[in-house]
């Protein structure tokens, strides 16, 4: 039986994890091979890897980090961050990455989702979407959550399907960072648009929210950092409580 | 030494990683006296099924691939490396295989109505031939990596293992000396490097 899946993100700056990283026992907690290595010995099915770089002189610095995870851990991995035309997504893919996030760049230039799915595969072409309420609709925003595109999420996610996205990540602007839980109106409404793989990302607090999540048939994923991170939920519990709350998972 | 075949297609540098990680010597190559010389022969592939077959025809390795595999020499494939194993392919019009394990690589969507396609994630495989050297480390219930939306259909008999998604989907198929995965040996954690040994180390 085909699991729900279970997936860290780790944002990386200059080749290093930022974001709050409090583990006991890991001396160098801010090394994505490290943390990579835990996420993968915690039983993490796949891991997201966000280059948050601000500057060309850090791409060197992402490339080598994500090329030292790929040659160690073996589960998938998908990048995201600054990814803008096909050369992007080669850049990322010769280092290792398995799957390709694409979110702003692909709101300037929708095209690049269609190319990038007949060079690299469907598989290959992860759409990213933040989305906020606006007036009780839902709407793409650009730029990491800075700049309302005006685009409704629903028409722009049966977009992204049509033009050969293998799979979508939908993150709540609403509920992100508020761990107050998972934003399961905007999921399902995103979520029943489309027939693609879905990961939900944005508000999970505690795990009883992934159970929560879980209940929704159309969610395939869920997706957090600062709560792994903090360990405040550890995925080797988190992943046998869904278990035994009857939730398909690989443990 | 594993030859990985190197026809343009796949991300050769998880798999040359992971058959590093289990001590394994491999060279990436689309060299013809290369892969004549290497011991086993591992075929990638993500992709389109047509594209993929274009490119091996045009390099002329899928001559090379079948008189090899006569020759008994253990080849692995991978992923779409696996459909391409097959006799034809209905992705995206009729397209020939390599015809060394027989059956048809058909739409999952197809069959599966009720269920997202690609048909993406861990599945649990469900073993038919336990003793085949593949299945080595490998125990019934065990979970591998999927990412698909064609599988192999009509090949009963060399179906080693498969999983469950709404049909029985073929895992891991064998004929005589070539085998194939459907899921990512690569990307499956400690049960896919396992297998990845057992085509390594193992004498098919």
């Amino acid at each position: 039986m085909l699991t729900k899946r279970i997936i860290p993100c780790l944002d990386v700056r200059g080749g290093r994890v930022v974001k709050g990283v409090h583990f006991d026992g890991l001396r160098d907690v801010d090394d994505p091979v490290t943390l990579a290595h835990y996420y993968n010995d915690s039983g993490a099915d796949e891991l997201v890897f966000y280059d948050i770089t601000a500057s060309y002189e850090g791409r060197p610095l992402f490339a080598d980090a994500l090329r030292r995870v790929a040659a160690e851990v073996f589960i998938p991995l998908t990048v995201g961050g600054s990814i803008n035309t096909l050369a992007d997504f080669d850049r990322v893919l010769k280092c290792g990455a398995d799957k390709v996030s694409v979110n702003s760049g692909a709101i300037r230039n929708p095209a690049i989702i269609g190319e990038a799915a007949r060079r690299y595969g469907d598989q290959c072409v992860v759409l990213s979407m933040d989305v906020k309420r606006i007036n009780g609709r839902f709407h793409v925003f650009a730029k990491g959550g800075r700049e309302d595109t005006g685009l409704d999420a629903v028409e722009w996610v049966k977009r992204g399907e049509g033009s050969g996205a293998g799979e979508v990540v939908v993150n709540s602007i609403d509920t992100d960072g508020v761990r107050g839980g998972f934003d399961l109106e905007m999921l399902t409404a995103i979520g029943d648009a489309v027939s693609l793989p879905l990961i939900a990302s944005g508000g999970a607090g505690c795990k009883e929210d992934f159970l929560s999540l879980f209940a929704l048939p159309r969610v395939d994923a869920g997706l957090a950092a600062s709560i792994f991170h903090s360990r405040e939920v550890d995925i080797k519990e988190l992943k046998r409580y869904l278990r035994d709350n009857g939730v398909p998972m690989r443990v | 030494m594993i030859a990985v075949v190197d026809y343009g297609v796949g991300n050769l540098y998880s798999l040359t990683c992971s058959l590093n990680h289990i001590g394994a010597q491999a060279v990436v190559t689309r060299d013809e006296a290369a892969l004549c010389a290497a011991e086993k022969i591992i075929l990638p592939g993500v992709g389109a099924f047509g594209d993929a077959a274009d490119k091996l025809r045009a390099l002329k390795l899928d001559m090379l691939l079948k008189d090899q595999a006569a020759l008994g020499k253990p080849l692995l494939g991978v992923c779409l490396g696996m459909q391409l194993l097959f006799d034809q392919s209905e992705e995206y019009g009729l397209h020939e295989g390599l015809g060394l394990v027989h059956g048809r690589v058909i739409s999952l969507a197809s069959k599966v109505s009720r269920l997202k396609v690609p048909h993406m994630g861990w599945n649990s495989l469900m073993i038919q031939k336990p003793d085949d050297p593949l299945m080595a480390g490998v125990r019934e219930g065990d979970y591998v990596y999927f990412v698909h939306s064609f599988y192999a259909a009509d090949c009963e008999a060399s179906l080693v293992a498969s999983a469950e998604y709404g049909i029985p989907v073929a895992g891991v198929v064998r004929s005589g000396s070539v085998c194939g995965t459907q899921f990512h040996p690569e990307k499956s954690g400690e049960v896919g490097l396992r297998i990845l040994a057992s085509f390594a180390k193992g004498a098919a």
